[in-house]
């Protein structure tokens, strides 16, 4: 064997992160097949026999757990049976656009040492403020969109900017004061799709009017559900997050703030400030998720519901700790959590019987939670130390890997 | 936790004594003044209406006690008056501790109380605020958030950060209906969940202190794992067949004879489920615990300053093990409960229950009696909106729901302010 060719074996079996990434996928998809399993009377009551016949345990089994993730990969990746082939992959992108922004959301906060789980909150003022403006005004096309984006980020801002203020003017830990704004937003938002100047006169349930058609994210590709204009904002977010925490002097600030608050106010950095700017700038991110969900096209009635904020607020929590806080780490997992998500609703619709959706749930916990342990994933499959080259002995579990990553935040 | 710790230097965010005392003053003349114009001088404490409050709890049996009525004019501005005249003596002069603490609580008192007298008013005399049902749904309501806090309090004392708790009491939850219906037994169904909260505790435990998982996220992946087991579970095996797999009995009183008779409380206090009562007993038996025994000292020495307590042979990592179940399986308990309560398990049906808990720990400064009064607070005004919505009050039913939100948002923000976790909460512990 060549050198090189041995080199790169080397690499793929050590724990680097996209061995890790990769095996812990793999994991999951295991133990999601598992679960699948696990939920069935018929397998199950075919398992209490499987010792006289094993073929129908596992013949079946293999069936029920082969069928769900075919299906998955169909909504997800590519159908070859559908008209159009493109289709599944639009519907992840669609689905993965407002995870990036989530994602952003909670990774920029958290690189100043703040734990945005209020990201619920800042969604929902958000979509107050962006339907607001997308039905109460008329304006031409390209104003009306950029509008409603502003209102989304201003709306979102500010409660995000309200959680880092209360922290730095009267000491609120940022957990308890999100976890409150969330629960309120929730009631704010019900109350306001009853009141006359949010309800929809023309509908009996609880729901706002719809943004004008002015308002909507101009599309870009494909037909409903179309990729559209937030698609392109999300890179531009990405971007954007990237310039600022490597290359702007805010984002040193949020930095030092995160690593060492004493440090960095040693150094005269305002650590209260700073942390007031992080969490406005999450809070702007979560108001852009607003927008996609009102203007664009997940929802189809494009107005508010009580159930408008999907749980996104906290998948941004878990988006950003895979992506490990980097600003293309994030917009990786995003795309592959909304990969999941659109696989998993068509594996609901298609399979027989149904395996419900919440297997995505399941699937993203379990690769967050590998991804998270990077030493778990080297116990199960025994890789090699990252840090080692390939001289080395047979790796085990080296109390200096463990003190690094004890040190090294995950995000 | 561990993203707390990292908050700015004392001397940076102590804001100035007297800035504060006009902060305080303002506020409570602020809050007599709504309740003077608001509530006592408003249309419906009008034309000489009665408030009524009723003392009978009417789903038990008991002695009835008469309803209490009284002029609401007269009442809810005499209380308003209370707290302006509270703030204006905070306004002349620097009080003691001591004194500051009993200004706010005699205004947050005379606030509520007004509040309750203005919805309870009607002139036709119709409307009444049966205060025992009151009471008994704060008690409802408090106990899986003291059970959840007081699991968080147990990890957290020994250095390891649980945001998992709405995990643990959904989890808890779900196997209590799950084993209590397969084997027909509600016992054996709650100690059942008690076990999945131990084991939730445990997967928390081994990820966090062996595979050195930052603590916080964590917990947000473990409860989004819980929310789809159980909701995955439930919608395959549970909503197809709910009388052999989601149906246990309800939870059954036990009255305690002599003080179930007490006067208006004791009904509400001491007949009731035999949850509560251990719930109040485990609170006790904590706090004893964590300050009067040696497991106690060695717990707080470990959250503290783990390289010390193992410099003198405490065993961090084994005590943190064991501390996190045992949380984890309180939390259980918590979610065993929730279930027993209602007789069955519905999807997400803790619905940030555990997360409540976790402010309450935070908010209760993580000790037991501070988690026990923080879940009260909140129990008793998510009573408190619960109670006076059927009362057609005129804020939106929506706005009112909230109420125990704003109010735990202001009191932590107004009055608990910059809180301490233990030094080495949500950092690994890594010998050598």
């Amino acid at each position: 064997m060549s050198n090189r060719l041995k080199r790169i074996l080397v690499g793929i079996a050590s724990a680097n992160t996209v061995t890790v990434t990769v095996l812990a996928f793999v994991l999951a998809v295991v133990i999601g097949g598992i679960l699948m399993i696990l939920s069935d009377q018929q397998l199950l009551h075919e398992w209490g026999y499987v010792t006289s016949v094993p073929g129908d345990a596992f013949k079946d089994s293999w069936h029920k757990v082969a069928d769900g993730y075919v299906a998955m990969f169909h909504g997800a990746i590519y159908d070859p049976s559908a008209k159009q082939a493109a289709r599944p992959i639009e519907n992840t992108i669609v689905n993965a656009t407002p995870l990036v922004f989530a994602g952003l959301a909670v990774a920029v906060p958290f690189r100043a040492g703040l734990f945005n789980i209020g990201g619920q909150s800042q969604l929902i003022i958000g979509a107050v403020c962006a339907t607001w403006v997308g039905f109460t005004f008329s304006l031409p096309l390209p104003l009306h969109v950029l509008l409603v984006i502003v209102a989304g980020m201003v709306g979102g801002g500010l409660v995000g900017g309200l959680i880092g203020l209360l922290k730095a003017r009267f000491g609120a830990h940022e957990v308890i004061s999100s976890i409150m704004l969330n629960n309120i937003a929730l009631g704010v938002l019900a109350w306001l799709i009853s009141t006359k100047a949010f309800h929809d006169p023309k509908r009996q349930d609880a729901i706002s009017k719809p943004v004008k058609d002015s308002a909507l994210l101009p599309h870009i590709h494909g037909s409903s559900p179309e990729i559209n204009l937030s698609t392109l904002l999300a890179i531009v977010a990405v971007v954007a997050v990237w310039w600022l925490m490597s290359r702007s002097t805010l984002g040193f600030r949020l930095r030092a703030v995160g690593s060492n608050p004493d440090a960095a106010h040693t150094a005269g950095i305002s650590v209260t400030r700073t942390q007031v700017y992080a969490m406005l700038i999450a809070g702007a991110l979560m108001g852009l998720v607003a927008v996609t969900q009102v203007s664009g096209t997940l929802s189809a009635s494009h107005a508010m519901t009580n159930t408008l904020d999907n749980g996104i607020g906290f998948t941004g929590i878990t988006v950003a700790l895979l992506g490990r806080g980097k600003p293309v780490g994030v917009a990786l997992a995003a795309l592959l959590f909304g990969a999941l998500n659109a696989g998993g609703r068509v594996m609901e619709a298609s399979t027989q019987p149904t395996v419900p959706h919440d297997v995505v749930t399941v699937l993203q916990a379990i690769i967050v939670v590998f991804v998270a342990a990077p030493l778990l994933v080297q116990e199960i499959f025994r890789l090699r130390d990252v840090r080692r080259d390939g001289s080395g002995a047979a790796p085990s579990v080296a109390p200096a890997t463990a003190v690094d990553s004890a040190v090294e935040p995950v995000l | 936790m561990a993203v707390a710790t990292i908050a700015a230097p004392a001397a940076l965010a102590a804001p100035e004594t007297d800035t504060r005392r006009y902060t305080a003053a303002a506020a409570q003349i602020a809050m007599g003044l709504v309740a003077l114009f608001a509530f006592g001088l408003g249309s419906r404490t009008a034309h000489g209406a009665d408030t009524t409050f009723g003392l009978t709890l009417l789903s038990k049996s008991g002695t009835h006690v008469p309803d209490w009525v009284f002029p609401a004019r007269p009442a809810v501005v005499a209380l308003a008056l209370v707290c302006v005249l509270a703030g204006i003596a905070r306004l002349a002069g620097r009080l003691s501790r001591t004194w500051r603490l009993a200004s706010t609580s005699l205004v947050l008192f005379c606030f509520t109380f007004a509040f309750m007298a203005w919805s309870a008013a009607d002139p036709k005399g119709g409307e009444r605020l049966i205060i025992p049902s009151l009471l008994n749904s704060m008690v409802v309501a408090a106990v899986p958030l003291v059970l959840g806090a007081l699991g968080g309090v147990v990890g957290e004392r020994s250095g390891v950060v649980n945001v998992a708790i709405e995990g643990q009491l959904l989890f808890g939850g779900f196997m209590t209906a799950l084993v209590g219906s397969a084997t027909k037994n509600l016992f054996i169904g709650v100690v059942a969940g008690t076990l999945a909260g131990a084991l939730m505790g445990l997967l928390l435990a081994v990820l966090a202190i062996r595979y050195l998982i930052e603590q916080v996220v964590l917990g947000v992946v473990l409860n989004l794992l819980a929310l789809g087991v159980t909701g995955f579970l439930y919608k395959s095996l549970m909503q197809t067949n709910q009388s052999s797999y989601n149906s246990v009995t309800q939870f059954g009183t036990v009255r305690i004879p002599g003080l179930a008779s007490i006067w208006v409380v004791g009904p509400v206090l001491f007949d009731q489920p035999l949850i509560i009562y251990l719930t109040v007993a485990l609170v006790v038996l904590v706090h004893l615990g964590l300050f009067r025994t040696r497991w106690g000292l060695r717990t707080r020495a470990v959250g503290e300053h783990p390289a010390a307590a193992d410099t003198v042979g405490i065993k961090v990592l084994r005590l943190r093990y064991g501390n996190v179940m045992l949380g984890g399986a309180f939390a259980g308990l918590g979610g065993a409960w929730l279930v027993g309560n209602v007789g069955n398990f519905t999807e997400s049906m803790t619905n940030g229950k555990g997360f409540i808990a976790l402010a309450a720990v935070i908010f209760g400064r993580w000790s037991p009696f501070g988690a026990l009064a923080a879940a009260a607070l909140f129990g008793f005004t998510d009573a408190l909106a619960n109670q006076t919505s059927s009362l057609q009050l005129p804020i939106p039913s929506d706005l009112l729901s909230t109420l125990p939100y704003v109010a735990t948002l202001f009191a932590v923000a107004g009055l608990i302010g910059r809180v301490r976790a233990p030094a080495a909460d949500g950092k690994p512990y890594v010998k050598g």
